[in-house]
């Protein structure tokens, strides 16, 4: 646990201190140049130095007028000497120099060489209100390149373009905010309705409202469909993780007719092979090439979980093949043993700090914005069932396992040794557990009961696919990820989970042995 | 020479069953009374409830091993019958504090701080103790036949069933951890004070609680053998032997099981009932996924099949957990993974079934339960 | 014969496994009080032409009529079981942990399977009566209180025999029932089901030729999920498809 905080205390440090050292270049510079003007310039008629004189004046009207100075002119360099300034000053010194200070910040903020921090100085602008920050915010857009910081920064002209005083500039205004399909411009379009509904509203105001309307209307349907994207896409992550987990599940099911309780605790290991792999890379190498930690990590993961799964085959699981209900208790009490030891060896709560890579997430559209790290498990999740499909379907390997679930004594007589076939797959399942947990660490904390936490909603997916069949365990984790995220706006988390289960309970109604039942002759077996 | 099927009523078997009751019923109670408080032969107020508890678990455990060492169907939600049976009898014991509690309102603590004004309706009939008494073996048993009747009625078998269990267990769970439900919330219910006028600190309460508890075990037992030895006892183990047989003789498998899963139930909500008084408080923390396991490891650990199995299983396994969690806490859940494993893979057959093979030593070890061809599954 | 003397009607009966059809139009249709016997190669669609008629399997299509005009398509296994349709598998199925007895008493035709009834049942001696025959019958009257699970396999195979018996079937179908079995065994069972052919229809799949040529008035052969010649086994023997498709194939020589 305390391991995990140094690094990060360290790495935040380590940020502070850089910019703290770029700023001070920057101001010195500044200041450089500040002093050539000065010399060549000679005394006190710089405007620039008189206002910031004036700021620190007590009468309210020649500050007023300092500070409108300073903003218009005014540029980051001033920053420094203005929070000098505003250290000495009195209360109402601090509070004129407050906006000042954001504003010039702001403003430099523009230019910034991190789309980010362009975004939110442009984000930031709208609060100032200044008229000033208009031409600034157009002036930053038509230079920029990147479309959402573009997007915001047209977004926070029109906003503070709807508190101007000409009635023709706040119509194009709103009208425009309707076009953007803003929706931090919906609060004040509403102002503008309400306004308009007044019974002694001026025509001016019923005007804008119509407008208002209009834009409102289309905000409105644009997020309905941003909102079903994005529902969509949280039900498909959802799904993928299901998927991701219950693979393992129905292979170890399907194909060796064991369930395996401890599958949650087998991702566990995964995701604690992930956790320490990071601690070494934060003990052992420089910082630079930490987030190779990651990819590092996955064929770790995959080995510690498979080779425990196959210890785990070669002392309990061989002793009760053809007994299902027996593989369940004892892999359950295995799980217990795990999640204990998880337990006492690392404690209650560690965490995996996500490469730089998956950090953050990508604004495809107005109002849809998709973490990298949900996308990254999506794509996972195919290239698994692509592996399994082509290892199970079109390898030599696949062939054997399948011979072996298919009539055991049979392919023994054929020379296949069904005994090494049975521990590599169940070695092979568990590694793809492992794999779970290494993508799990991306989307939630490392902790010991995180296989409990998705086992459940991963044996839904096991018994509602039917067993044998991938496509089962695809479709189910579809409709189960896909559901639960629809119904999790309405009734909260907690009933949507008691929803998807009598949902199973009823699907199963209509085929008590899943999707895709095992069919013929064997199907009673 | 051929095997021989035991009859359930083996004259040495009731005989047993007579000297274990009054052993039970009357010499335990007169040793916590009787004795000096030093003497060795003395058992604490804190035993003898702790030993009722343990009575308590095991009719939860009677019920699971009729529907499971007989049947063969695994339910692994027996939890939330006894949690339903618990929390019907803990609502009567909530209204019962009445102004005693810490708010002095008529209304239990935890409403008062959840900020509920007037008691909700479904309250109501725990007002008397006969809501609460009913309520605790019929709400169970109503779940159960609702939830039962779909479950078998579309064939949901084998660990298709007991993945379904376990998943009603785990919602169950959420549910009854959450405050809307005005059941408590993650605290549950607790802080009794009495029980129809009698005080439940007082132990003398406790020890007419524990008596009450083996009459109730005495008549689970008494009812569960009276099930085994008719006609359609034979008729559940024949599901759990071939099911389709018992289809093309007949019969229905489906109604049987609902039967013998409301009758599980119904056990659970009086384990439940008998329970609370007891111990003083229940939380969701007994009815979830894990509790409801402990069960089955009870019953396995006995020797499923056997009704005197499940009986002992469920004291031992509670009893080793009081003394282990005492000197050990960390090591119970190692310890109760370590039965599952063990239990499972090496003693099918449990205590009883170890000690039938010690006594029957010179025979062939017969097992209780013999997997031929597939399984329950 | 008209149709009224039939007791079992299958009409055009198809079972389609995923493109599979194990059987294809399959028209099979049986007297009351005959002995059947159904000979096919492995794969024919023998048992799954009983599982059909007994409600294990559902068809695709077709009809299978039964008795005076039911249809029992649809209906499921313990209804049919009712209506008089008796089964015996393949692989010897009983109930391992129970008693000779208990097995057989479970399986005594009663007006009622219900659960109440059975927890309240107890066999009246008449009932007791004709477990003891039967016992007699399956000569396992030595085994009375032995697990079935600890009987031999032949034992086994009489028991579940004895079993379907109790059910007073109208029509039997018996799968393999000699697979396994001595030749004394097997002559045995070739007599008691001449015997039990008396009074109810009987339908038998079976591979052995010398048990089948011991039993058999009518044979029907299936293949590749239809039925391809009926006759006696004469006639059968000399049909020249099924030489082609069965008996060329299998160990018919003697």
């Amino acid at each position: 646990m305390s391991l995990a905080r140094i690094p990060r205390e360290l790495l935040v440090l380590v940020v502070f201190l850089l910019s703290a050292l770029g700023l001070c270049l920057q101001s010195a510079l500044a200041a450089d140049k500040a002093g050539d003007t000065a010399s060549t310039v000679v005394s006190s008629s710089n405007p620039i130095e008189q206002a910031l004189l004036d700021v620190k004046s007590e009468d309210a009207v020649v500050r007023g007028k300092a500070v409108a100075l300073l903003i218009e002119k005014g540029d980051a360099s001033l920053i420094p000497k203005l929070d000098e300034i505003r250290a000495e000053a009195d209360r109402a010194v601090r509070q004129a120099i407050k906006p000042v200070i954001d504003l010039l910040k702001n403003h430099a903020n523009l230019t910034s060489e991190q789309p980010d921090t362009r975004r939110s100085a442009a984000a930031d602008l709208v609060g100032t209100g200044r008229p000033e920050a208009i031409t600034w915010l157009e002036e930053a857009a038509a230079k920029e390149q990147v479309w959402w910081v573009k997007y915001t920064m047209e977004e926070s002209a029109r906003l503070i373009q709807l508190r101007s005083e000409d009635q023709g500039v706040r119509l194009v205004a709103a009208k425009k905010l309707g076009d953007l399909k803003s929706q931090n411009g919906l609060s004040a379009l509403k102002e503008f309705v309400e306004a308009g509904a007044q019974s002694g509203a001026t025509n001016e105001q019923r005007a804008l409202a119509d407008a208002a309307q209009v834009s409102i209307g289309q905000i409105d349907s644009w997020y309905w469909w941003a909102s079903a994207i994005e529902t969509m896409f949280r039900g498909v992550s959802l799904s993928s993780i299901l998927l991701i987990m219950s693979l393992g599940l129905a292979v170890v099911f399907g194909l060796m007719g064991v369930i395996n309780m401890a599958h949650g605790e087998l991702m566990m290991i995964g995701a604690y092979a992930t956790f320490v792999t990071q601690q070494a890379f934060i003990g052992w190498f420089s910082p630079d090439v930490f987030d190779w930690y990651f990819p590092v990590a996955l064929p770790i993961a995959f080995l510690s979980a498979a080779l425990f799964g196959w210890v785990l085959e070669a002392t309990v699981i061989r002793f009760l093949y053809g007994r299902l209900l027996e593989t369940l208790l004892a892999t359950w009490g295995v799980s217990l043993i795990l999640m204990q030891a998880a337990r006492v060896y690392f404690g209650d709560l560690t965490a995996v700090i996500a490469p730089q890579a998956l950090r953050g997430g990508a604004q495809v559209m107005v109002g849809v914005y998709l973490p990298y790290n949900r996308i990254f498990i999506i794509i996972l999740s195919i290239i698994c069932v692509l592996g399994i499909y082509f290892l199970l379907f079109r390898s030599n390997l696949g062939i054997r396992v399948r011979s072996v679930t298919q009539n055991r004594n049979m392919s023994a007589c054929l020379g296949i040794p069904t005994r090494k076939v049975d521990s590599y797959t169940f070695a092979f399942a568990s590694g793809l557990a492992g794999i779970a947990g290494w993508a799990l660490t991306m989307v939630g904390n490392v902790d010991p009961g995180l296989g409990q936490n998705y086992i459940v909603d991963a044996f839904m997916v096991v018994v509602t696919g039917g067993v044998g069949k991938l496509a089962g365990a695809i479709w189910a984790s579809l409709g189960i990820g896909g559901l639960n995220k629809l119904i999790e706006p309405v009734s909260g988390a907690v009933y949507g989970k008691v929803f998807i289960l009598v949902g199973v309970i009823l699907f199963l109604q209509w085929r008590p042995q899943g999707l895709y039942a095992a069919k013929g002759r064997n199907a009673d077996a | 020479m051929p095997e021989q099927v035991v009859t359930h009523q083996g004259s040495r078997e009731t005989l047993s069953f007579y000297a274990v009751g009054v052993l039970f019923l009357i010499v335990v109670p007169l040793l916590n009374v009787l004795p000096a408080e030093d003497s060795w032969l003395h058992i604490s107020d804190f035993r003898l409830n702790q030993f009722g508890k343990f009575l308590a678990f095991a009719i939860l455990a009677l019920g699971l091993d009729l529907i499971w060492g007989y049947c063969g169907v695994l339910s692994m939600g027996q939890g939330v019958f006894f949690g339903f049976g618990a929390y019907c009898m803990g609502m009567y014991l909530s209204l019962q504090i009445g102004k005693e509690s810490v708010y002095g309102s008529d209304l239990p603590d935890f409403m008062v701080w959840t900020q509920v004004k007037e008691l909700p309706l479904f309250w109501y009939p725990f007002k008397s103790f006969l809501g609460g008494f009913l309520g605790a073996i019929l709400v169970p048993v109503l779940f159960a036949t609702i939830f039962g009747f779909l479950a078998f009625r579309s064939r949901i078998k084998g660990v298709y069933f007991a993945i379904i269990t376990q998943a009603l267990a785990f919602a169950a769970w959420l549910v009854f951890n959450r405050n809307e439900t005005r059941l408590g919330g993650t605290n549950g219910l607790t802080d009794f004070k009495q029980l129809l006028g009698f005080r439940l600190s007082d132990p003398s309460t406790q020890r007419g609680l524990y008596i009450l508890t083996v009459l109730a075990l005495a008549a689970s037992y008494m009812l569960c053998r009276w099930i085994i030895a008719s006609r359609a006892g034979n008729v559940l183990i024949a599901i759990r032997d071939s099911e389709s047989r018992v289809t093309f003789s007949g019969y229905t498998p489906w109604m049987y099981k609902l039967f013998v899963f409301v009758v599980a139930a119904g056990l659970a909500g009086l384990s439940g009932m008998l329970y609370v008084p007891q111990v003083g408080i229940i939380t969701p923390a007994q009815i979830g996924v894990l509790p409801s396991l402990e069960v089955v490891i009870w019953v396995a650990v006995g020797g499923r099949g056997t009704l005197i199995g499940a009986i002992l299983g469920a004291v031992a396994v509670n009893y080793g957990r009081s003394v282990l969690t005492n000197y050990f806490p960390e090591a119970w859940p190692f310890i109760l993974g370590g039965l599952f494993v063990i239990v499972v893979t090496m003693f099918p057959d449990g205590l009883v079934g170890m000690i039938r093979k010690l006594s029957e030593r010179k025979k062939p070890h017969r097992p209780l339960i013999k997997a031929e061809g597939s399984t329950a599954a | 014969m008209t149709d009224r003397d039939l007791i079992l009607n299958c009409e055009n009966v198809v079972v389609d496994y995923d493109g599979f059809k194990a059987l294809n139009n399959c028209n099979f249709s049986v007297y009351y009080n005959e002995l059947r016997v159904v000979i096919g190669p492995n794969g024919a669609g023998k048992t799954t032409l009983l599982d059909v008629i007994c409600g294990k399997t559902k068809p695709t299509s077709g009809k299978v009529i039964f008795d005076k005009g039911i249809n029992l398509v649809g209906k499921n296994a313990e209804d049919i079981t009712k209506l008089g349709v008796g089964r015996k598998f393949q692989a010897p199925s009983i109930y391992s942990n129970l008693s000779v007895w208990q097995n057989l008493d479970l399986s005594v035709k009663r007006a009622s399977k219900g659960v109440f009834s059975t927890l309240m049942g107890r066999s009246s001696p008449t009932e007791r009566e004709r477990i003891d025959e039967t016992l007699e019958t399956i000569g396992l009257s030595d085994h009375v209180h032995d697990r079935a699970g600890s009987l031999s396999h032949g034992q086994k195979q009489w028991l579940e025999i004895g079993m379907v018996i109790l059910q007073d079937p109208s029509l039997l179908l018996v799968d393999e029932p000699v697979a396994g079995m001595s030749d004394k065994e097997t002559e045995q069972t070739g007599r008691l089901l001449t015997a039990l052919s008396e009074k109810q229809a009987i339908v038998v799949i079976e591979h052995d030729m010398d048990f089948v040529r011991q039993i058999a008035r009518i044979v029907t052969v299936l293949a590749e999920g239809t039925v391809i010649c009926e006759g006696t086994v004469e006639t059968v023997q000399a049909n020249d498809r099924v030489r082609e498709i069965y008996l060329g194939r299998a160990k018919v020589a003697h």
